[in-house]
């Protein structure tokens, strides 16, 4: 990437310095605001990270997967938005992959990732 | 008609005051050097001309070598004209001059990006002028999918008309986009970062005009 393309972006590195180091696997909870009419209230999302795309980029994104009355909710966020409050993280999990697809086809039992320990 | 001369650096996004996620081209755009002031008396028209970017003494011809010398500068690789320049400012704009981005523009601005777009070789109608293709894969359909179809009648008028759309060599035209928003400005180092494409490889001149 172009260094002055890096000048640019790195404006928003307030912004990311602001949440923890996650990655996928782990299990954390964002805290989203959310607009109703001109009301603002915050919105709680947790789940496991699934995958952070375009990292170190103004573009960067991360998907949450979680279950909710037994059907499989995705929310993919962007790392920079405004509408993130707080991210915390909540679990480190192990696993041997940077994308976690294959938990959609799982449930239960088979859906647990290992806890991180150390 | 203002204007200036620059070079895409490429691509990113910023979130706009809105909380939206705009896509923005970064732009390097000048300090370019007025190299010919064009006026009624003499030329008929009034007109700026202006150069950007180095160019080697040896690759310039000795004609042009003259040219940038009236101007008091070394010779430039990229040269534009922009008519009737910044009528606001007359008297400013002088032979030699140097013109800075943060000068033409302001953020909130809303200007034109003219460039060559990537040449794309040669496309069939479906790509070179969306064409929507033969539609479906059965029904006799065999090595037809992406065929243009017919391109006219038969004894009348026993030619094809010009300007029929086919295939052929595709990009490389010089392209004008309008109404890109200037998101932020930074006369330091001469950047200017705008909303949406812009024509073009990365490092390809731009022309931004106002």
């Amino acid at each position: 990437m172009s260094d002055l393309i890096k000048l640019i972006e790195e404006e928003y590195k307030d912004v990311r310095a602001n949440f923890p180091t996650f990655n996928a696997g782990d299990t954390i909870n964002v805290h989203v605001k959310i607009k109703e009419g001109n009301k603002e209230r915050i919105q709680q999302f947790q789940g496991t990270v699934i995958q952070r795309k375009n990292a170190n980029s103004n573009g960067e994104t991360f998907t949450v997967r979680k279950v909710s009355n037994g059907v499989g909710v995705e929310r993919i966020f962007p790392i920079l938005s405004p509408s993130i409050e707080k991210i915390e993280l909540l679990r480190q999990g192990k696993v041997r992959r940077a994308r976690l697809f294959y938990l959609r086809g799982r449930q239960g039992k088979a859906a647990r990732i290992k806890e991180k320990i150390g | 008609m203002s204007g200036i001369i620059g070079r895409k650096i490429g691509m990113t996004s910023i979130f706009s005051a809105d909380g939206r996620n705009v896509a923005c081209t970064l732009i390097e755009a000048g300090p370019c050097v007025v190299t010919q002031v064009k006026n009624v008396e003499t030329d008929g028209y009034n007109a700026i001309q202006l150069g950007y970017a180095e160019r080697k003494e040896k690759n310039t011809p000795k004609a042009l070598k003259g040219h940038f010398k009236k101007a008091n500068t070394t010779p430039k690789r990229k040269v534009v004209e922009f008519r009737d320049f910044r009528v606001e400012f007359e008297g400013q704009v002088n032979l030699g001059n140097s013109i800075l981005a943060h000068e033409v523009f302001k953020e909130g601005d809303f200007l034109d990006a003219i460039g060559t777009s990537k040449g794309k070789g040669f496309q069939g109608v479906v790509k070179r002028h969306n064409f929507g293709g033969v539609g479906g894969q059965t029904h006799g359909q065999h090595n037809r999918l992406r065929a243009p179809g017919s391109i006219g009648a038969c004894s009348f008028p026993s030619r094809v008309f010009k300007g029929m759309r086919m295939a052929g060599r595709m990009g490389g035209n010089r392209v004008k986009v309008i109404n890109l928003k200037v998101m932020k400005l930074i006369p330091e180092r001469n950047l200017i970062l705008i909303s949406g494409s812009v024509p073009g490889p990365k490092n390809s001149f731009v022309i931004l005009e106002k």
